[in-house]
């Protein structure tokens, strides 16, 4: 069977299955379908969480900025996993017993104003929409490689297909659906982990693997990896740094921080029966996620390595990548390059006009190395690889049969469509419901709410896709601006609310305001106003990454830290909070008589 | 009531700042800031500090967070708070 074939088959029996199991639990019981995670075992509902969660950025785009970032690709490993132990101690249990279905409905009753919902409504638009125009990148990605389209091309079916599932989207709800699509992604993420573990170290397991031999020498995986990307001007895999460490620390509290803040992933834990479940709830949706992450690493060192030695035939023996024959000629590339060459996303330039790809660092700081480039006759990187395929690419550059590939494309759109559906999805809840219906148009009908949700969602899917074709960066880097402005809105005021019995509602919203205002400030320098292109002003500052060098991906827990400045600053300004805010806030803590949660 | 109210929230900062404690030192301690140093010592062919960055803290987190629920459990029931 050819390969378009059989991804077409395998991506239609998971879809299949999705549906079928859908429909089965759907006719099985009304009340799961409102109740995600209703009743549900912690290990269950754990794994449901973990297909929530792992979205486009951590299936399709992660291992590939990792494979591109080397050691400091940790901040993304630790950042969206650390997240988890910040969420199960300081937030999980408590908004449980609180007994509120979403996050405004927390606002509303713990700072005793609509203003503050209207000013969380809005950070949480923020954050979602930047969300997903890294899922829409992501979407791109996985359908035009999919379909052999453009990856823009790629984006607008994507469009289409998103805003259907989304408009199905009660089988979000299904906790069985998410358990079946997380089966698919784990397998799809772990199988040509194995098999690439197997061919390059002999070892099946590849968190032990990337640990490994490199086979056929006498030299570690990654001492190996470390040589050869060093051979070809590029910073050592296994210390290079994002900027500075300072920058890689920020950024990885970002993350977590992020992590604790963002409504799709909190949701589920209001609705687990008992507080106690919130706890391991957490725990277990960790643990099916780290079967992921901890996979990640080795599959980015070894699709680098893989791909180095790919283009470059003399970087396996450790011969003269210098010597002409050593760069493959053009004409003979491997089918795979041919495939990704029509979405766009994978060019090649012959800048040196000897119809061979070199592909190396252009813009290394290795003096020697640059000199013996240029005495080769190399005149520049010919190849540009994005990283957003590595992972899809992943198994067809290491030779792996056919029903791996398919079944690595069915996870990454599995993966892209699932999250990208959910976060329309409370999209759409926060502003039919939270902004309209409780508050400016509390006469809307229920049909009218619906109306002006799918409304909302079909917005939100133009505006996503459309700044998804040009994001301000790969899938996992808008991802992680999300996380940074969920996290200096959201996650302070959530917490103050929590632990601080005196928090008013004035220093929540301005906490808020402030945090949520920097952060969105200094993003926009780096990436343009509202991500449009052309309209980044960080020149005025003379530089990129201006303040003590943090990009704008991890300027969030600077927002953070800002946002619980100003809210205690403005707290004792104002009023106090009101006694039974205070009372309230007490009984949250202590989980007896939790009871069920209530609907609004 | 009031009082043991008052004890049981101090154990239960107490045990989570214990938590944040170790979760620190793993991942942004032995992953980002001594990592480095660290790297010198060797866990097969990981250097270590690339190893607590890449692998080691990501277990780390998930033994914390149960081991967080178990003695949350506990406390729950030393003050009998926890629900029926």
């Amino acid at each position: 069977m050819s390969l378009q074939a059989m991804t077409y088959l395998v991506v239609g029996l998971t879809f299949a299955l999705y549906l079928g199991i859908a429909f089965w639990a759907r006719a099985g019981s009304t009340k799961e379908f409102y109740v995600a995670g209703g009743g549900v075992h912690p290990v269950i509902n754990g794994m449901a969480t973990g297909a929530d969660w792992m979205s486009a950025a951590s299936f399709i785009s992660m291992a590939g900025m990792i494979g591109y970032m080397g050691y400091g690709g940790a901040l993304f490993l630790m950042g969206w996993t650390g997240g988890y132990v910040l969420l199960a101690m300081l937030l999980a249990p408590y908004l449980r017993k609180f007994g509120k279905y979403t996050v405004p409905d927390f606002f509303k009753s713990r700072y005793y104003s609509n203003t503050a919902t209207v000013v969380a409504v809005i950070c949480l638009l923020v954050a979602s929409t930047t969300y997903i125009i890294g899922q829409m990148t992501g979407v791109g990605v996985a359908f035009s490689r999919f379909l052999g389209v453009s990856s823009e091309m790629g984006v607008i079916i994507g469009m289409a297909i998103v805003f259907v599932y989304a408009v199905f989207g009660g089988m979000k709800g299904i906790t069985y659906t998410q358990v079946a699509q997380y089966c698919v992604l784990i397998l799809a993420y772990t199988i040509p982990a194995i098999f690439i573990s197997l061919q390059l170290t002999g070892n099946p397991i590849p968190q032990f693997g990337l640990g490994g031999h490199y086979t056929g020498s006498d030299m570690a995986l990654l001492t190996k990896l470390d040589h050869i990307v060093n051979d070809l001007g590029f910073g050592k895999y296994t210390t290079a740094v994002p900027g500075s460490k300072l920058n890689m620390f920020v950024y990885t509290v970002s993350l977590m921080i992020g992590t604790a803040g963002l409504p799709h992933v909190i949701i589920r834990f209001f609705t687990v029966p008992k507080v106690k479940d919130a706890r391991s709830s957490a725990g277990w949706a960790l643990v099916f996620i780290a079967l992921l992450y901890t996979t990640a690493p080795s599959v980015a060192a070894m699709a680098r390595l893989n791909l180095h030695a790919t283009i470059n035939t003399e970087v396996k023996s450790g011969g003269n990548i210098f010597a002409p024959s050593a760069s493959i000629r053009y004409d003979e590339r491997p089918e795979w390059m041919k495939r990704w060459e029509v979405t766009g996303l994978l060019k090649f330039e012959d800048k040196n006009g000897d119809g061979r790809i070199q592909y190396y660092n252009d813009t290394s700081k290795n003096t020697e190395f640059l000199a013996k480039a240029d005495a080769a006759g190399w005149k520049g990187s010919e190849l540009t690889v994005n990283n957003d395929i590595m992972v899809l690419a992943n198994p067809e550059i290491a030779k792996l049969p056919n029903w791996v590939i398919a079944l690595v494309a069915a996870g990454g759109l599995a993966a892209a469509l699932s999250t990208a559906a959910g976060l329309l999805l409370a999209i759409s809840a926060a502003i039919s419901h939270d902004l309209l219906k409780n508050m400016l148009m509390k006469d809307l009908t229920e049909k009218g709410e619906l109306m002006a949700g799918r409304i909302a969602m079909a917005c939100a899917i133009v505006v996503a896709g459309y700044l998804g074709m040009y994001p301000p960066d790969f899938a996992a880097g808008t991802v992680a601006i999300a996380f940074g402005l969920a996290a200096s809105s959201i996650f302070p005021a959530l917490m103050m609310g929590i632990f601080s019995k005196t928090m008013n509602k004035q220093g929540a919203i301005w906490g808020m305001i402030a945090g949520l205002g920097f952060t969105m400030f200094y993003v926009f320098a780096h990436t343009g106003i509202f991500y449009i292109h052309g309209t980044e002003f960080w020149q005025i500052f003379g530089k990129k990454d201006f303040f003590f060098g943090i990009s704008p991906n991890a300027i969030g827990a600077i927002g953070a830290l800002i946002n619980f400045i100003v809210a205690f600053a403005v707290k004792n300004m104002t009023a106090p909070v009101p006694d039974h805010i205070a009372a309230m806030v007490e009984s949250v803590r202590i989980p007896k008589g939790a009871g069920e949660a209530i609907d609004h | 009531m009031e009082k043991s109210q008052e004890l049981y929230w101090k154990k239960v900062l107490g045990l989570i700042r214990n938590v944040l404690i170790v979760w620190f030192l793993c991942s942004y301690g032995a992953g980002i800031m001594f990592a480095g140093a660290l790297d010198n010592i060797k866990l097969g062919g990981y250097p270590l500090g690339f190893w607590f960055a890449q692998q080691g803290s990501i277990y780390i987190f998930v033994a914390l967070i149960f081991i967080y629920a178990k003695l949350m459990g506990k406390i729950d029931e030393e003050f009998d708070v926890a629900e029926d």
